[in-house]
């Protein structure tokens, strides 16, 4: 599989960080060395291997439904950078 | 300016400082302000930190003065540390070695600097490293680079490079570090100190900036195996906070420090002592297997026939992870926001853009290709099977051997810029460490001597999982049969 | 050409935990925004979620109540996408492998019932909200809503038409408030459907494009959604013109469906395991303690109503719109017979759910108790009251003056059926009108109303006007 300029603009839109042409061509010669890397993987035969997302083969621990946590909008949003309100400000939201 | 050679100086560790403290021979403000002063003098040239606060770190010290004259000090209360940038820290700025948090305040604590704080230790500040951890050289941190103590023309190896160069200069007796690829134990080699990677889920990841969330794991930096139990005695425990963190009964991790290491079986992977190794690196780990054997250890042939096919596979799993990871650095609750900007899209694009550096932007690309629909199967989950069979190999190879033994990095330190321009060849610098990674497993790195140019050389050393206090004590014990671990950088030790 | 419409439902489900999926906040609806917001939900460097074991015991409960599979491990996965009100810019869901898998839900259109099939149910997390009120022309976000437990509920596209869908939706969210795993409160999107309609030539097998229809948040709005979509669909293939898959919005206003994005822009989400969440086990023990602890369920109830009292399936429908409703009915039918049973059910389903109604009440809040409205049914049974004394006691019982026996003492208002006194009342009455006497044997049949009406006002409406008319027949015919 060889990469093209387009899944590099593709990743960096879907990954939301602005590219220009420069940037992609540079960045497509680069991530073909990585690809050439990673495509060593295709030489091992992995029938029947389980997938393995974790470090541990543990299950899940969980919680209790309890109330832990109180307000800290001040602290928390003291480094935020636009708010009014208590809400967080963003270019305008169009559905 | 400082000097590349090798000299017989000496180094202050964790345990000397703590029985200091305990005798009443000095007191934490002492101690701490003497940090301080040397952090003071040499950090511009060696940029091991990116935030310092004197009165923050005394006001600890004074509290732990205090505690201690009350009689209720810890093993080591008063003892001042190093944390990498990594960890949130109340009230300090945590940066993560990138712009995208230059200016962010941590308004909490992770679950390690809480330990830590608890114990009464004092932070002196939060060291550099690569940006959001992804870097093997310490070169993509936004804050500059990091020097080697030992020579200044090089790298002092990443991401954890800032802790490795700050204990290595003397600018802290020890430090936090995290490793998702060995980026604990490549800069401990290159430094010429200790590192260990405990077996994952030992270390709380909460208030860890994530990286790779299946692979990262915190662990200690210091001068000697000693040191390193020292301080995971304190860094180790169960936290609610994190599903992966492990509930085990807590153990001193140097209870088994004295064992002699007679009948020891030390597995020697074929795939370790391949072509793959520099000359001087090779000298100097086939040396150290040598004296393992004086003191009565067996070396084992083993074998990991996966192994050759970690790095690709790690360079799925970790970018894949970090993409979404971080995701949430997006100009809307805290970090960088670009100044100029149109809309939503535009603001999202441009923050990060200019938030991120060009490793990490190239990280979240990869990884977010490998998951984009049509790939995921043939490199997402191919590489998480690999990922079992390469655990599986350790599985298999334990059954022969307590420890396995190899090194850590395949060469010295290499110098600033050498391998910038080629991320390949910068990411196989941890084809030796990013297998641990993968299974789970702990690791460490040990000082074992010096290459060309008297650059120091690390031993790797790697467990079964829960195996640290025996991986402690077969550093340890060779630690008492040498000295390469009390080296230090001339020039740098007080 | 005749069309068949093909209907499936998502609904999102909030469940009714104290605390959210994964962190320590409260969920509670209404705070200031960002009040309810922590670190976890804000996603802040370095914090990591924690799954609450009530969101799981909730999902389970609605497995089993469905008659579903209960999957361990389930996985929770990563859905990736950039948005404002998703702080970490993925969503934790559960894709490849949901807690609940299959199941169904029984339905009633008319006479006609049938079972949607579920496809599965999972546990996911929602969004903040986005307020576009004006902020110089920028939305603000509140993050308050972010981290709430929610159940997805995903059906089979099993249903024929609007009716059915709501029905679904509506059996759908008495199960869930009857279950208690949510409080059901659709103004406060509680509770939220998304329809993925289609539509195809009457008999053919193949499914036509669907759109889906976003976020309806009422039945009335479900029904309006599907019906306008139905018709525009049909309209464009009658037109020559090809469905494309997209979403759309409602706009309530104009009811009118809205493309809000196409194929084309679909996300690419990027599923994939989180790695800060280990699988999720559910152990054979935990699912029978959950069983263990399950209420009777709406259609268990409503066959035990219609075999115990002869309800029609309408009638015992009605009675199990909601678990408080059902064991109102119960414990007010307890011990009874079936005409008893039945008239217990007539006055729910009548006079008091038509003053709830009026006061705007739940069944729970009601003024006069069960074991109250017994009572006053029971006088009805036992022919001490009459349907209008009935009614006059029922206002008083819900104006509080006590309960029936109580109000029929105060007021006097015992029916006489004493046939002696009555026969005496009748005598009087014929005697004092002996021209309608007169005409009634003549022939005028309305005649004799007026002294039925005679003997009632005689006896201020006591009198139980059943015997009045037998013993005026007998007396009129000797
Ligand atoms: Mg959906
Ligand atoms: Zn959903």
């Amino acid at each position: 599989m060889t990469l093209k300029l387009d899944d590099v603009r593709r990743a960096a839109h879907l990954a939301r960080i602005a590219i220009d042409d420069t940037e992609a061509e540079a960045t497509l010669a680069q991530l073909d060395r990585v690809f050439s890397l990673i495509g060593q993987m295709q030489a091992v035969d992995v029938s029947g291997i389980e997938p393995m997302a974790h470090a541990q083969d543990l299950m899940l621990r969980l919680r209790d439904d309890r109330v832990t946590e109180g307000n800290q909008r001040e602290l928390f949003q003291s480094s935020a950078p636009e708010t009014e309100a208590g809400l967080y400000l963003v270019p305008k939201v169009i559905e | 300016m400082l000097v590349a050679a090798p000299s017989a100086m000496s180094i202050t560790t964790l345990q000397q400082i703590a029985n200091r403290l305990a005798a009443g021979e000095c007191s934490s403000v002492e101690v701490t302000q003497d940090y301080i002063n040397k952090i003071n003098e040499l950090n511009k040239s060696l940029g091991c930190y990116i935030t310092i606060d004197a009165e923050r770190s005394l006001t600890q010290a004074r509290a732990a003065d205090a505690r201690r004259a009350a009689g209720k000090a810890g093993a080591l209360t008063g003892v001042p540390l190093a944390h990498k940038d990594i960890f949130c820290a109340k009230g300090w700025l945590t940066t993560c070695g990138s712009k995208m948090l230059g200016n962010f305040v941590a308004p909490y604590d992770a679950h390690v600097v809480e330990r830590c704080d608890t114990e009464g230790m004092v932070t002196l500040g939060k060291t550099n490293m690569d940006e959001f951890a992804m870097g093997s050289s310490n070169e993509t941190s936004h804050f500059g680079p990091v020097r080697n103590p030992w020579d200044v023309t090089r790298v002092p190896g990443g991401s954890s490079g800032g802790s490795a160069a700050a204990v290595a200069a003397g600018l802290a007796p020890a430090a936090t570090g995290t490793d998702t690829g060995g980026s604990i134990r490549q800069p401990a080699a290159l430094t010429g100190i200790c590192g260990l990677k405990p077996t994952y889920g030992l270390v709380s990841r909460y208030g860890m900036i994530a990286f790779a969330s299946s692979l990262d794991q915190a662990g200690p930096m210091a001068h000697t195996a000693a040191d390193l139990g020292l301080l995971l005695n304190v860094m180790a425990g169960h936290d609610p906070r994190d599903s992966t963190s492990l509930q085990r009964p807590a153990e001193d991790y140097n209870r088994d420090l004295e064992k002699p290491l007679k009948g020891l079986r030390i597995g020697l992977p074929r795939e370790f002592f391949g072509d793959g190794m520099s000359a001087d690196v090779r000298r100097a780990t086939d040396a150290a297997i040598a004296e393992y054997q004086k003191l009565g250890a067996q070396p084992v042939e083993v074998s990991l026939p996966n192994m050759g096919l970690s790095v690709p596979v790690y360079y799925v799993l970790a970018p894949a992870e970090a993409s979404s990871n971080l995701s949430r650095f997006d100009g809307v609750r805290y970090g960088h926001r670009a100044a100029e900007y149109g809309d939503l899209l535009d603001m999202y694009k441009r923050s990060r853009a200019g938030g991120f550096g060009a490793e990490v932007k190239r990280r979240i690309l990869i990884g977010t290709y490998v998951l984009s629909h049509g790939y995921y199967d043939a490199y997402y989950i191919r590489a998480q099977k690999l990922r079992r069979l390469i655990a599986q190999d350790f599985a298999q190879a334990f059954k022969a051997c307590d420890v396995i033994m190899g090194p850590t990095s395949p060469t010295t330190a290499f110098r600033l810029g050498e391998k910038s321009a080629d991320p390949v060849q910068m990411y196989l610098s941890d084809i030796y460490t990013i297998a641990v990674n993968l299974a789970g497993l702990p690791g460490m790195s040990i000082p074992c001597g010096f290459g060309e140019g008297g650059l120091p050389v690390g031993l790797q050393i790697v467990g079964n999982y829960f195996d640290e206090a025996r991986m402690l004590n077969v550093a340890h014990q060779y630690q008492l049969a040498t000295d390469w671990h009390r080296r230090a950088p001339r020039g740098v030790t007080a | 050409m005749k069309w068949e419409v093909v209907i499936g439902l998502e609904t999102h489900a909030q469940l009714s935990t104290l605390s959210k999926i994964f962190s320590g906040a409260p969920t509670a609806f209404g705070a200031e925004p960002n009040t309810q917001a922590c670190g976890v939900d804000i996603a802040l460097p370095g914090v990591l979620p924690v799954l609450n074991r009530g969101a799981v015991e909730r999902a389970v409960r609605f497995g089993l109540a469905v008659g579903a599979k209960i999957n361990s491990p389930s996985i929770f996965a990563r859905k990736n996408y950039f948005y404002p009100d998703l702080p970490k810019g993925y969503q934790i869901s559960q894709y490849e492998k949901p807690i609940v898998e299959c199941g169904g839900i029984a339905i009633q259109v008319g006479d006609a019932e049938k079972t949607v099939r579920l496809t599965r149910a999972h546990l996911e997390e929602d969004a903040g909200k986005s307020l576009h009120e004006d902020f110089h022309g920028r939305s603000g976000i509140d993050l308050n809503r972010a981290g709430t437990p929610l159940l997805e509920i995903v059906s089979e596209p099993d249903m024929r038409s609007a009716e059915e869908a709501v029905a679904y939706a509506k059996a759908l969210h008495t199960l869930v408030r009857w279950i208690g795993v949510c409080d059901g409160n659709m103004q406060e999107g509680s509770f939220r459907c998304d329809a993925n309609v289609s539509v195809r030539p009457a008999g053919s097998d193949k499914l036509g494009t669907r759109r889906e229809i976003k976020n309806l948040n009422s039945f009335r709005f479900l029904q309006q959604a599907i019906e306008y979509e139905v018709q525009w669909q049909i309209g464009e293939l009658e037109d020559g013109r090809a469905i494309e898959q997209a979403t759309v919005l409602f706009d309530p206003d104009s009811g009118e469906t809205r493309m809000m994005r196409s194929k084309e822009d679909a996300h690419d989400y990027r599923y994939f395991p989180d790695p800060d969440l280990l699988p999720l086990e559910v152990t054979v023990q935990q699912i029978e303690a959950v069983r263990a602890a399950m209420p009777p369920l709406p259609e268990a109830r409503r066959e035990q109503f219609r075999a115990r009292f002869g309800l029609t399936p309408y009638d015992a429908g009605l009675l199990t719109a909601s678990r408080e409703l059902a064991d109102y009915f119960a414990a007010a039918a307890e011990g009874a017979d079936a005409k008893t049973g039945k008239l217990c059910a007539n006055w729910i389903s009548g006079a008091l759910s038509a003053r709830l109604n009026e006061d705007n009440l739940e069944i729970a809040a009601s003024r006069i108790d069960a074991s109250r409205l017994r009572g006053l049914v029971d006088r009805i049974a036992d022919g001490t009251l009459s349907g209008k004394m009935a009614k006059d006691v029922f206002d008083a019982m819900w104006a509080g003056e006590g309960d029936a026996d109580a109000i029929i003492a105060a007021k006097g208002l015992k029916q006489i059926s004493d046939s002696g006194t009555l026969e005496k009342i009748v005598d009087d009455v014929l005697t004092a009108n002996a021209q309608q006497v007169a005409d009634y044997r003549a022939g005028k049949e309305k005649a004799f109303n007026s002294l039925v009406g005679q003997a009632m006002k005689a006896t201020r409406g006591k009198a139980n006007p059943q015997q009045v008319n037998e013993i005026l027949k007998r007396k009129l015919a000797g």
